[in-house]
C-alpha cells in the first residue's frame, strides 16, 4: 500500500496535525518505508484465527454506582492553557 | 403503499424514517468514572480527572449502568447479548477530550427489539428496535459567551447514555411522535431515563428519506439533535418535503447531516466535516469485554416494574376501561398509580371519568401536575363515594369540587399543610344534600309549570326542547339539590 | 556508598550504618556532578528528595521502616508524580504538573522511597534510543574502548537506565511496551523487568499503548529489580486491565537456583545475520544454566519475525487514539490558531516531536476506514498466534532464554536515517509484549568493544518468580562487574 501526498495530507488532517509541503514529503517517504515493511504480515496466513485484544482475556470488572469523585473544579482547571472562570475556553468552532 | 402519503408533481411519495434516540442514564455517577451524573450543577464541578481525559487516566465501568441497559433491553423485547464489547470512535471536538468517545460499534448490548405503538385511529404498528448501546456523553461547548472563544464545560462529559436505534419502520410524523412517545413512556416507566427532552436527557437523531411505493431506500439524511416530541413531527415532515422537492427537479438528495431550525421550520445543512465520518472504530484496549449472567439478567427481568402495555391490557380487563381511557390513564406510571388508588373497589369507570375530567381540569389550570397537586386521594374519594351514595347530585358535585380546588388555589403554596378541606364536611355544612322527597320535588314542579303556562302549551304543541328548560327551572328554584331522575320523572308525569 | 547495590544499602539504612539524607545526599551531588553530560535526568527534585529522605530516617529511627525506606530512586518522566512537572520527555507536556500521582509511584512512596527526579525518556515513550526526547538525548556511560563518541542508552527508558548504570539513581522505574526496558538495561549493562501484562497497574503512567505498556524496574541487579517490582506491583481498581493476583515474595525468589527447569532455545531468534558475539553469549548462557542444573530444551516460534510488523501495526494505531487528548485545550502546551481546529493543528504539530507524529500517522492510517481490517484486525490475529506459540512451548519449558538485543549500544546520530532501522531494536523484545508474558533482562558480557551485551529471560504469566531465578542463576554464573567510564564515586 503506497501514500501519495494527497493522502499524507488527508491522513494528517484526521490527526489534527498541520503539515507543509516539505513535511507531507519526508513523511511520504517515512511511512510508506514502514508500510513496505509491515506488508510482510500478507504471508501470514490468520484463517480461524480470533484477534487477540488485551492480556488476560477475563471479564470487564464493574464498579458500584457511588459518587467518588468531589468537586474538582480546581484541580481540573490547574493546568488549563486558557480559562475563564469555571470554563475552559478555546478559539471558537468556525460552524 | 404506507397509508401517510404526499402527493408531489410526479407522484404520490412515502416517507421512511428511523430515530437514533440517545436517553442519558438514570445513575448517580457516570458511566466511566466516579463523578456525579446529576444534572445543573456549577460548571466543571462534576468532572472527574478520567472525565477531563488527564494523562494516564483510565475507564472503569458503572455497574447500575450497565443493568439500566438491560432494564431497557428488556422493556423493548430485546435480545440481551451476554457478550459485548466497548469500542473508541475517535473524532476531535472541544467537549470531547478524550478525541474519543468510548462506544459500542461491533457488539452492543441490546440486539433486535420491538416497540408496539398505538396510533390515533387505534390500530397498532410494530417499530423495530435495531440495537442499543452504551456510551459515554460530550461535555458542553457555549458558543456565545464570548465573541471570539467557545467556553467549555465537561460536566455532561462521561454521562452514560444509551443509544437506541429503530429499524427505518416508520412512515409518518403522527408515528415517529408516537414511537418517540411509546419509548420515553418505557423508560420512564422503569426508571432508566427520565426523559426530559428539555433538559436533553433524551435527544433523537431522525432519518429520513423519501420513495414511491415499491422501490427500494432512496439516500436519507439525519436531522441532529431534535430535543422534543413536537419538533420531530415538523422535522420529519419539512425534510420529506424539502427531499421530495429536490427528487421531483430532477437532481439528487445528498447524504449529509442536518439540523432542525426551528424558528423557520426547517432543516437547514451542518457545516461539512469533510472526514467527520471516518470514526476509526477499534476495541478499546483499556477495557476488556463486557459479559453478563443470564441468573443475573433473569433477576433484573423478575424485579422490572409492570410495563405500559401489560398494564393497558390490564386496566381494560380489571376495571372494565376502554383502550382509549386506558392508554391515558397509564401514560405515566404514576398517574397509573394513582388511579388506582382512586379506583380501589369502586365503580372504576366513574373513577376514570372523574380523573381524566374534572381532576386533569383542575391540574391543567393550576400548573399542577400529580405529584404536586395538593388535592388528597381521600378527598377524592370522599367525593365519588358521595356521588355514589346518592347524597348529592352530579351539579352539587362539581360545586363541591371547585371549593376543593380553590381551598388550594386561592392561598399560598405555604399554607397548604393548614389547609383542611373535606368534601362531607362541605355538603354537611352548606346544606347541599341532594333531595330525594317526591313531595318536595312535586311542589317545585308545580310551581313551575304554574309559572310558565305559556311555555306549557308550547310543550305540549311539539316543542320537546322545552324540556330541559323546565329541568333548569326546577333545579334553580330547588338550588340545584334535587335528585335528576326524581326531577324529570316528575315533570314527565305533570306534562302529559 | 556508590558500591552499595539498592539491597545492600537497604541493609545498611537499616543497620544505621548511614542514614537516608546521608546517602541521598550523596546521590544528589552525584546528579548534580553528572547530569549535565548525560541528561538522564528531564527534572531534578532535590527538596523533594530530602523531604522524602529525612521522613525514611524518622520512620527507621522509630522501626517502621518498609519495603524501600530511604532508597533514593529515578523516576520515568512518563509517570504522573503530584505537584512535580511530568512531561513524558514532550513539548506538549512541559508545562503539565500532575494534580494526582500514579499508583505505581504512590506505591513507591507508601513504601518509603525518595525520589530524585524525574528521567528522561525517547518522547512518549516511543523510541529506542533515548534520542527523541524534546528535552536532548541521554548520553549512555559506556563508551566503546579507546573512544570517547557517545553512544545511546537504549530507549525509551534511556535516562532511567543511564542514571541507573551512572550510579546517580539505586534504582528506577521504567515502562516497556516494545522492549523500553530490557534494551536499555541491556545497552547500559543492568537489568531490568517487564512483568505480566496488568502486574503493574497502569493508572497515572501517560499511555502510549494500552495494551502493551507496563511498568517496571531496572536496577544494578536481578534482586534489587525484584524488591523494587514487590513495591511497584498489585492491583488497582482503578485500572480495569490490572490483574486481581496477590503479589508473591519477588526477592524471595532469586534464590531458587535452576534444577530441573527446562529452559527453552527458540530456534527463530537465530535469525540470519545475528552477531556472533551476541550468540556465543547466548551460547554461554544455555550452559551456565545447564551447569545450574536446567535441561535446554529445542522449541520454535514460528511466529517470532513478524512479530515487529504486528506490533509497528497495533502500538501506532492504539498510541495515535491515546495520543488525541493531546490537544491544548485542558492541559500542556498550546499554539495559537484562528479558529478551533487550526488551533489543534498546530498545537499538535508544534508540541509533537518527528517519530510521535509518523506513528501518529500510521496509526491513523491503519485504523481508517477500507485499512481496518487488513491492518490492526490482521495484526491482532497474527498476535493471536505469537500468544499461541509461547502458549504451546510453555507446555514444554518453564522459561526461555533469548538475547535481549541484536547490538550492544550504538552511537548517537547512528541508525537515524529510515526510521525501520531503528524498529529492527526490539526484534527479540517485541513478542514478549504482544504475548504480555513477563521479561527480564540481565548484563552477561561484553562485546568486543566492551559494551555490555544482555540476556533474556521470558517466562509464564505472572511467573515471574521463575524468571528471577533463572535471572539470578544466570547472574551469578557472569559474574559481570565491568563498569561504564561515565559514573559517581569514581
Amino acid at each position: 500500500m503506497s501514500l501519495d501526498p494527497a493522502a499524507v495530507r488527508r491522513i494528517a488532517r484526521l490527526a489534527r496535525l498541520r503539515v507543509n509541503d516539505a513535511e507531507v514529503a519526508a513523511l511520504q517517504t517515512d511511512l510508506n518505508s514502514i508500510l513496505g515493511w509491515i506488508d510482510q504480515l500478507n504471508e501470514v496466513d490468520v484463517t480461524g484465527v480470533e484477534p487477540l485484544t488485551g492480556g488476560t482475556s477475563i471479564a470487564l470488572r464493574q464498579r458500584e454506582d457511588v459518587v467518588t469523585v468531589p468537586d474538582l473544579t480546581e484541580d481540573v482547571l490547574s493546568n488549563a492553557p486558557d480559562r475563564d472562570g469555571p470554563f475552559y475556553t478555546v478559539p471558537k468552532v468556525v460552524e | 403503499m404506507a397509508s401517510y402519503t404526499l402527493e408531489g408533481s410526479t407522484g404520490t411519495w412515502e416517507i421512511v424514517c428511523g430515530l437514533e434516540v440517545h436517553a442519558q442514564v438514570t445513575s448517580k455517577s457516570k458511566l466511566f468514572s466516579g463523578a456525579s451524573a446529576e444534572y445543573g450543577a456549577e460548571p466543571n464541578s462534576h468532572v472527574s480527572l478520567v472525565d477531563a481525559a488527564f494523562p494516564g487516566m483510565l475507564p472503569v465501568i458503572n455497574h447500575e449502568c450497565v443493568a439500566q441497559a438491560v432494564r431497557t433491553g428488556l422493556g423493548l423485547n430485546a435480545q440481551i447479548n451476554l457478550w459485548s464489547r466497548f469500542d473508541r470512535k475517535n473524532y476531535f471536538y472541544a467537549d470531547l477530550p478524550q478525541g474519543y468517545q468510548i462506544s459500542q460499534f461491533a457488539h452492543p448490548i441490546i440486539g433486535e427489539g420491538v416497540v408496539d405503538v398505538v396510533l390515533s385511529d387505534g390500530s397498532v404498528k410494530q417499530i423495530g428496535i435495531t440495537r442499543l448501546h452504551l456510551e459515554q456523553d460530550a461535555g458542553k461547548s457555549l458558543h456565545d459567551q464570548d465573541p471570539t472563544k467557545s467556553f467549555i464545560d465537561l460536566n455532561r462529559s462521561g454521562v452514560a447514555l444509551m443509544e437506541i436505534v429503530s429499524e427505518p419502520d416508520i412512515r409518518s410524523p403522527e408515528e415517529a411522535g408516537a414511537y418517540l412517545t411509546k419509548l420515553r413512556q418505557i423508560v420512564r416507566y422503569l426508571g432508566t431515563c427520565d426523559g426530559n427532552m428539555d433538559e436533553g436527557s433524551m435527544r433523537a437523531d431522525v432519518n429520513v428519506s423519501v420513495r414511491k411505493a415499491g422501490e427500494e431506500f432512496r439516500t436519507r439524511c439525519e436531522i441532529k439533535n431534535v430535543n422534543s416530541i413536537r419538533f420531530v413531527m415538523l422535522a420529519v415532515d419539512a425534510e420529506a418535503k424539502r427531499q421530495i422537492a429536490i427528487w421531483e427537479d430532477g437532481g439528487e438528495v445528498v447524504q449529509e447531516t442536518r439540523l432542525f431550525d426551528v424558528s423557520k421550520m426547517e432543516t437547514r445543512s451542518m457545516r461539512s466535516k469533510e472526514d467527520a465520518h471516518d470514526y476509526r472504530y477499534f476495541p478499546d484496549p483499556d477495557l476488556l469485554p463486557l459479559i453478563l449472567e443470564q441468573a443475573w439478567v433473569d433477576e433484573l427481568k423478575s424485579h422490572l416494574p409492570e410495563l405500559p402495555d401489560a398494564k393497558v391490557a390490564r386496566f381494560q380487563s380489571q376495571y372494565g376501561l376502554s383502550p382509549y381511557d386506558a392508554r391515558i390513564l397509564t401514560g405515566e406510571q404514576i398517574t397509573a398509580d394513582f388511579y388506582e388508588q382512586v379506583a380501589g373497589s369502586r365503580d372504576a369507570k366513574k373513577a376514570a371519568n372523574f380523573i381524566m375530567g374534572d381532576y386533569f381540569a383542575a391540574l391543567n389550570k393550576n400548573g399542577w401536575n400529580i405529584e404536586s397537586s395538593p388535592i388528597t386521594i381521600a378527598q377524592i374519594i370522599d367525593l365519588l363515594d358521595l356521588q355514589d351514595k346518592q347524597v348529592i347530585n352530579g351539579r352539587i358535585a362539581k360545586e363541591v369540587w371547585e371549593a376543593n380546588v380553590a381551598a388550594y388555589a386561592e392561598v399560598d403554596r405555604e399554607t397548604w399543610a393548614q389547609v383542611s378541606f373535606s368534601p362531607s364536611q362541605y355538603v354537611d355544612e352548606k346544606g347541599l344534600k341532594q333531595v330525594l322527597d317526591t313531595g318536595a320535588i312535586d311542589a317545585a314542579v308545580d310551581a313551575v309549570l304554574a309559572a310558565n303556562a305559556d311555555k306549557v302549551a308550547a310543550f305540549k304543541g311539539g316543542q320537546e326542547k322545552l324540556f330541559g328548560f323546565f329541568v333548569g327551572q326546577v333545579m334553580k328554584a330547588m338550588a340545584g339539590k334535587g335528585n335528576p331522575a326524581l326531577v324529570n320523572e316528575a315533570l314527565k308525569a305533570k306534562l302529559s | 556508598m556508590f558500591d552499595l547495590s539498592l539491597k545492600d544499602a537497604r541493609d545498611a539504612l537499616r543497620a544505621k550504618k548511614f542514614s537516608s539524607r546521608e546517602l541521598t545526599s550523596a546521590y544528589l551531588g552525584a546528579v548534580e556532578q553528572l547530569n549535565p553530560t548525560l541528561n538522564a535526568y528531564i527534572t531534578t527534585t532535590p527538596d523533594l528528595a530530602l523531604q522524602h529522605a529525612d521522613a525514611a530516617d524518622k520512620a527507621l529511627a522509630s522501626g517502621d521502616a518498609r519495603a524501600l525506606t530511604g532508597i533514593p530512586l529515578a523516576i520515568k518522566d512518563l509517570f504522573c508524580t503530584k505537584g512535580v512537572r511530568t512531561t513524558a520527555a514532550s513539548k506538549i507536556l512541559s508545562p503539565f504538573v500532575p494534580p494526582y500521582e500514579s499508583t505505581v509511584t504512590a506505591n513507591l512512596l507508601a513504601d518509603g522511597a525518595v525520589f530524585l527526579g524525574k528521567a528522561n525518556l525517547d518522547e512518549f515513550a516511543m523510541g529506542s534510543s533515548n534520542m527523541t526526547s524534546a528535552f536532548g538525548g541521554v548520553t549512555n556511560p559506556w563508551q566503546r574502548q579507546g573512544s570517547d563518541a557517545k553512544l545511546v542508552p537504549g530507549g525509551s527508558s534511556g535516562g532511567s537506565a543511564a542514571a541507573v548504570a551512572a550510579r546517580i539513581a539505586l534504582g528506577a522505574t521504567a515502562t516497556d511496551t516494545g522492549g523500553s526496558i530490557r534494551q536499555p538495561a541491556s545497552f547500559c549493562g543492568i537489568a531490568g523487568i517487564k512483568p505480566t501484562y496488568g502486574r503493574c497497574s497502569r493508572w497515572g503512567v501517560v499511555a502510549f499503548a494500552s495494551s502493551l505498556d507496563q511498568a517496571g524496574p531496572v536496577a544494578r541487579t536481578v534482586e534489587d529489580c525484584a524488591i523494587l517490582l514487590g513495591s511497584m506491583a498489585g492491583f488497582d481498581d482503578k485500572d480495569s486491565t490490572s490483574a486481581n493476583m496477590p503479589v508473591p515474595d519477588f526477592a524471595a525468589a532469586c534464590a531458587r537456583g535452576v534444577k530441573g527447569l527446562r529452559i527453552g532455545v527458540p530456534k527463530e531468534y537465530r535469525m540470519e545475520g545475528l552477531d556472533p558475539v551476541i550468540d556465543k553469549l547466548w551460547q554461554q548462557g544455555l550452559d551456565w544454566l545447564r551447569d545450574a542444573g536446567a535441561e535446554i530444551v529445542d522449541i520454535s516460534l514460528p511466529h517470532t519475525k513478524y512479530g515487529l510488523a504486528t506490533y509497528y501495526i497495533v502500538a501506532p494505531a492504539e498510541a495515535s487514539s491515546n495520543l488525541a487528548r493531546y490537544d491544548g485545550v485542558r492541559y500542556g502546551a498550546r499554539s495559537p490558531g484562528r479558529d478551533l481546529i487550526e488551533m489543534y493543528e498546530n498545537t499538535r504539530a508544534d508540541g509533537f516531536g518527528a517519530e510521535v507524529k509518523r506513528r501518529i500517522m500510521i496509526g491513523t492510517y491503519v485504523l481508517s476506514a477500507g485499512y481496518y481490517d487488513a491492518y490492526y484486525l490482521k495484526a491482532q490475529k497474527v498476535r493471536a498466534l505469537i500468544l499461541k506459540d509461547f502458549t504451546d512451548a510453555f507446555g514444554r519449558v518453564d522459561a526461555i532464554l533469548t538475547p535481549t538485543a541484536p547490538s550492544a549500544a550504538f552511537g548517537q546520530g547512528e541508525k537515524m536515517d529510515d526510521p525501520v532501522t531503528m524498529y529492527l531494536n526490539d526484534v527479540f523484545t517485541v513478542p514478549v509484549n504482544m504475548a504480555g508474558l513477563p521479561g527480564l533482562s540481565l548484563p552477561a558480557g561484553l562485546d568486543h568493544q566492551g559494551l555490555p551485551l544482555g540476556l533474556q529471560v521470558i517466562g509464564r504469566p505472572f511467573d515471574e518468580e521463575t524468571v528471577f531465578a533463572v535471572g539470578q542463576a544466570l547472574e551469578k554464573a557472569a559474574g559481570f562487574t565491568a563498569l561504564p567510564t561515565l559514573r559517581a564515586g569514581v
